[in-house]
């Protein structure tokens, strides 16, 4: 193996989504040599699929909303796990981020004021919990997710960012030092493997939700960054909290935006009946997400689910009108007249919950630096490396994440990390050195690939997983199923490990890179079960039939799963706040 | 058993492209014309074609379905086989990389040439600029586009022409910077609009018209453009 | 003038407008005559001369064939450039369109030339 060509960059962003952009947005506007690494064109990342909008106190449906009452929905929402350091920094910072989006032409719905549409989204409320539903979640239609990529990708194109368009990267490259230099990766169309090397590596590489077999995740959402930080020896906190969306399309998956609910429509059993009155007076069907999703699987097992089967529930909106729904929700009466074969004006959505996002990722602080923690249990920064995004856990969604935060936390982290960068560059960061065996470890898993003879082939074991991680980690969790769940992922590492690539061409090969896929899933699944296992208690969306209550005298912290020693350790949640008092955990109730 | 003939070519092996054919049994059931991609590629690993979201929202599955350009993710069978046959082939008029993959360099390149971003050199306001909803409106039916390509390579303008005619794509995108209240470059990109090719070897096929996967309409945007240009100039 | 000539032929804007015009000026040419000879059913050579021998029936005829001769240039010019083409076939496109055109642009001119000199028998 002879050595690579090698590409030098001041920054390197892998991952062209919604963080990953806003944070080369910011480095590319300030003239820094910068790079996107990224598997698929940038619009293509699953950014586009968000929907419903961007939470953020803006003041435009009330003048008087306040960014501390959105901290506030957030930390509960979290289940108290989400660090309220970096949470305040969020939805205070929100407003100037948003604002930038709009300048930069992100074409949000208007009021008749002019200004930013907001529309209510579970979890909202005014005055800490008691001024009632608050509206808060600035929108373009039902597309904001489309409209925000779009307009983040112009705006790179704008600034002259340096795009690696349909390149893939394979691994990290670390020194000696245990420092991050820089990435190897494929450049997908010829095939070619390439050492990109720069003074700062960030890991903007989204979600995995396609470890579960039923998900409203993009094919692409496969955990690479999760992946590659685990086999670089990285840990990842809080792996365990997956969020069921509420609302996914029963057999299609695909994703039905909470904001139909916020915009007046509601769930029903197969008696008609608008069962989350019962299970959430207040908030009703605007309760947090896994509140909701929980309800739904606890109907559908009492036997009053809809279908011929009853095992799923409809999400009912033709009583808003046509007007209404063309208006609003335009992009989900397409979704669903295409999907579910149902005219959301004429009759109601099946929908069930369904895999939706990782609450959990790379550990980093505000400024998007990872974190390690020695063994004394101190945080420790990793020199070179960093990430945003849902692919990082800085933690602002805790054990459950509010509808509209996670293009907010894209958003604001992707910047911070960005503007924390050029002051590091500023300041004269230098390049940190990696020799050739460096470089050739993060080839092992590549190497092993290219030179496999015989095996399985990936897409058979990438089903296989899905379906334990469906069968034995999913909604409701119990330790013994979750101790086979485990013994069946052992046996899987294996057959993972040895997987077959048949067709070793190098020209546009997509066989290469589903079966380098197939190991990040592995990776994030099996860090998914230790952890979800490990964690003896139910919390946000963990929720565990032998451990139904939360544990905050022993859990209330963040898990910590380390890949050396296949364990996980506890972290310290962050209770400190700027700007006045922490909130005090108190029992979650909508 | 349903008939699937797939174009296939990879540079490495292949002197020139063939189709290849494949039988696939659908179960009866109303698949996406992706799904029966995906299948098939577990049967033949070596099938190469984009795909993303599988939602119709991210614009990668483009290919040529039955002779009608249209996303793999969203097109039924129903509306596909014809005679029980489904021919699948890359997008047309596009150099290909290997099987349904096309080199999309020149799409991008045309999309770059519009400057597709609002230029507003006026001071920044401290909250968001207001736009009422009737402006906003204006943009309704030109945002939506997901650069799929699916319009331009239908588009005999762009097949002859792919260096100097904008292609639908393109100028839906084009208007929607001029459409935007925002937006104070209008002369500026009209300007840049203004030869015998970017904007007026559109001659009304409406081929983009018909295969756009999201309902667009870009040879009205067009229309509307090459009325500003005619103003301008008279 | 050469530079009102070649705004006014060589940008699209006016290109547009010109087919319009110059199809508008054909239409009328073409119902005129064809309704000339529906009303006449029987027409003699007396009849036909008489018509052609007006005045504003030269200007009508010359102004169609230059509208003609307008039309066509533009028209042709946009079909040799769609397939007359580096990309359609090859390097050697340029030099053949240029030729084609320049052929095309004589042909027309003579048509030009050849009508002024039948209508007014010179």
């Amino acid at each position: 193996m002879g050595s690579l060509r090698k590409m030098s960059f001041d920054a390197v962003i892998v991952g062209g989504g919604g963080s990953g952009m806003r944070a080369a947005l910011q480095l590319a506007q300030s003239g820094y040599k910068t790079a996107v690494i990224t598997k698929v064109f940038p619009t293509r990342s699953h950014t586009v699929s968000a929907q419903g909008g961007i939470t953020c106190a803006i003041a435009s449906d009330d003048p008087n909303d306040q960014w501390q009452w959105h901290m506030y929905d957030t930390i509960k929402g979290s289940d108290y796990i989400g660090d309220q350091e970096a949470i305040e920094y969020m939805c205070q910072t929100g407003p100037e981020a948003i604002f930038e989006l709009e300048h930069m032409g992100l074409p949000f719905s208007r009021t008749e004021e002019g200004r930013i549409y907001q529309r209510p989204f579970g979890g909202q409320s005014k005055d800490y919990g008691a001024g009632g539903q608050a509206a808060r979640t600035c929108a373009a239609a039902d597309r904001t997710g489309h409209a925000l990529l779009h307009t983040l990708y112009q705006g790179n194109l704008k600034n002259k960012t340096v795009f690696l368009n349909e390149w893939f990267a394979v691994d990290i490259v670390k020194n000696a030092d245990g420092a991050v230099v820089g990435v190897v990766a494929i450049d997908i169309e010829t095939g070619e493997t390439v050492f990109v090397e720069s003074k700062a590596t960030v890991f903007a590489t989204g979600g995995a939700g396609r470890i579960y077999a039923s998900t409203t995740n993009a094919h692409i959402c496969t955990g690479d960054g999760v992946g590659m930080a685990l086999r670089a020896g990285f840990p990842v906190q809080d792996i365990e909290m997956w969020q069921f969306h509420p609302t996914g399309i029963h057999g299609a998956g695909t994703l039905v935006t909470e904001g139909c609910r916020g915009e007046g429509g509601y769930l029903i059993n197969k008696d008609g009946e608008r069962f989350m009155e019962r299970y959430a007076p207040n908030a009703k069907d605007l309760a947090g997400r896994d509140v909701v999703a929980r309800s739904m699987v606890l109907e559908i097992l009492e036997g009053r689910g809809c279908g011929p089967d009853g095992d799923h529930v409809y999400l009912k909106l033709d009583h808003l009108g046509e007007e209404m729904l063309n208006a609003k929700l335009p992009g989900i009466l397409e979704l669903s007249r295409t999907f579910a074969h149902a005219d959301p004006v004429k009759e109601p959505i099946p929908v069930v919950p369904t895999c939706h996002y990782m609450m959990g990722g790379i550990p980093t602080n505000v400024d998007g630096q990872a974190l390690t923690i020695d063994r004394e249990g101190n945080d420790q920064v990793i020199e070179g490396f960093y990430a945003c995004g849902e692919a990082a856990c800085v933690s602002v969604h805790g054990a459950n994440r509010l509808g509209g935060n996670s293009l907010l936390d894209l958003v604001v982290f992707g910047r911070a990390s960005g503007i924390f960068i050029e002051k590091q560059l500023s300041e004269g960061i230098t390049l940190k050195e990696a020799t050739e065996e460096d470089i050739q470890r993060a080839m092992v898993g590549l190497n092993r690939i290219n030179q496999s003879s015989d095996g399985e082939n990936a897409a058979v074991l990438r089903a296989e997983l899905q379906t334990i991680m469906q069968n034995y980690f999913g909604v409701f969790r119990r330790g013994d199923y979750m101790k086979t769940g485990i013994e069946k992922l052992d046996e899987l590492r294996l057959r993972v490990e040895n997987v077959y690539l048949d067709d070793k061409s190098n020209s546009f090969n997509t066989a290469r890179l589903e079966a380098l896929e197939l190991q990040n899933l592995f990776e994030t699944a099996y860090a998914t079960a230790i952890s979800a296992e490990g964690r003896t208690e139910s919390r946000g969306a963990h929720a565990r039939e032998d451990f139904q209550d939360r544990d905050d005298e022993n859990w209330l912290c963040h898990s910590v799963y380390f890949p050396g020693s296949k364990e996980i350790g506890k972290r310290p949640v962050n209770f400190t706040l700027k700007t006045r008092e922490p909130f005090e955990p108190k029992i979650r109730t909508y | 058993m349903l008939n699937v003939s797939i174009y296939r070519y990879n540079p490495e092996v292949d002197a020139e492209p063939y189709m290849q054919d494949f039988e696939f049994d659908a179960q009866g059931k109303d698949l996406m014309v992706l799904d029966v991609l995906e299948k098939l590629k577990i049967q033949d690993p070596s099938l190469v074609f984009r795909r993303s979201c599988r939602e119709g929202v991210c614009g990668s599955d483009g290919v040529n379905i039955s002779g009608k350009n249209g996303l793999a993710c969203i097109t039924p069978l129903s509306e596909a086989v014809k005679g029980n046959k489904l021919v699948i082939r890359p997008l047309p008029g596009l150099p290909v990389i290997r099987d349904l993959v096309i080199d999309m360099g020149q799409f991008y390149a045309q999309y770059e040439k519009i400057q597709p971003y609002i230029i507003n050199n006026s001071p920044v306001p401290a909250i968001e600029r207001l736009q009422s909803p009737e402006e906003r409106a204006k943009l309704d039916g030109l945002y939506e586009c997901i650069l799929c390509a699916c319009c331009s390579t239908a588009c005999p303008s762009f097949w002859w022409n792919p260096e100097k005619f904008i292609g639908p794509s393109g100028l839906l995108q084009a208007y929607r910077f001029l459409a935007d209240s925002r937006d104070t470059a209008t002369e500026e990109r009209l300007a840049n609009l203004d030869d015998p090719f970017s904007v007026f070897r559109c001659h009304g096929i409406m081929n983009c018209v018909q295969v756009c996967p999201k309902g667009l309409n870009p040879t009205k945007a067009i229309g509307h453009i090459r009325n500003m240009l005619i103003r301008r100039a008279t | 003038m050469m530079a009102f000539f070649a705004r006014f032929t060589f940008t699209g804007p006016s290109n547009w407008i010109i087919q319009r015009i110059t199809a508008i000026v054909m239409a009328a040419y073409l119902f005129f005559i064809v309704g000339f000879l529906m009303t006449n059913p029987a027409l003699t050579y007396d009849q036909w001369s008489a018509l052609n021998s007006l005045l504003s029936m030269r200007i009508f005829t010359l102004v169609t064939i230059a509208a003609v001769a307008f039309h066509a240039w533009i028209g042709m010019r946009c079909v040799l450039s769609d397939y007359i083409t580096v990309r359609l076939i090859g390097p050697k496109a340029n030099g053949l369109r240029n030729v084609l055109q320049l052929g095309l642009g004589f042909i027309i001119l003579l048509y030009l030339v050849w009508t002024i000199k039948i209508l007014w028998g010179l």
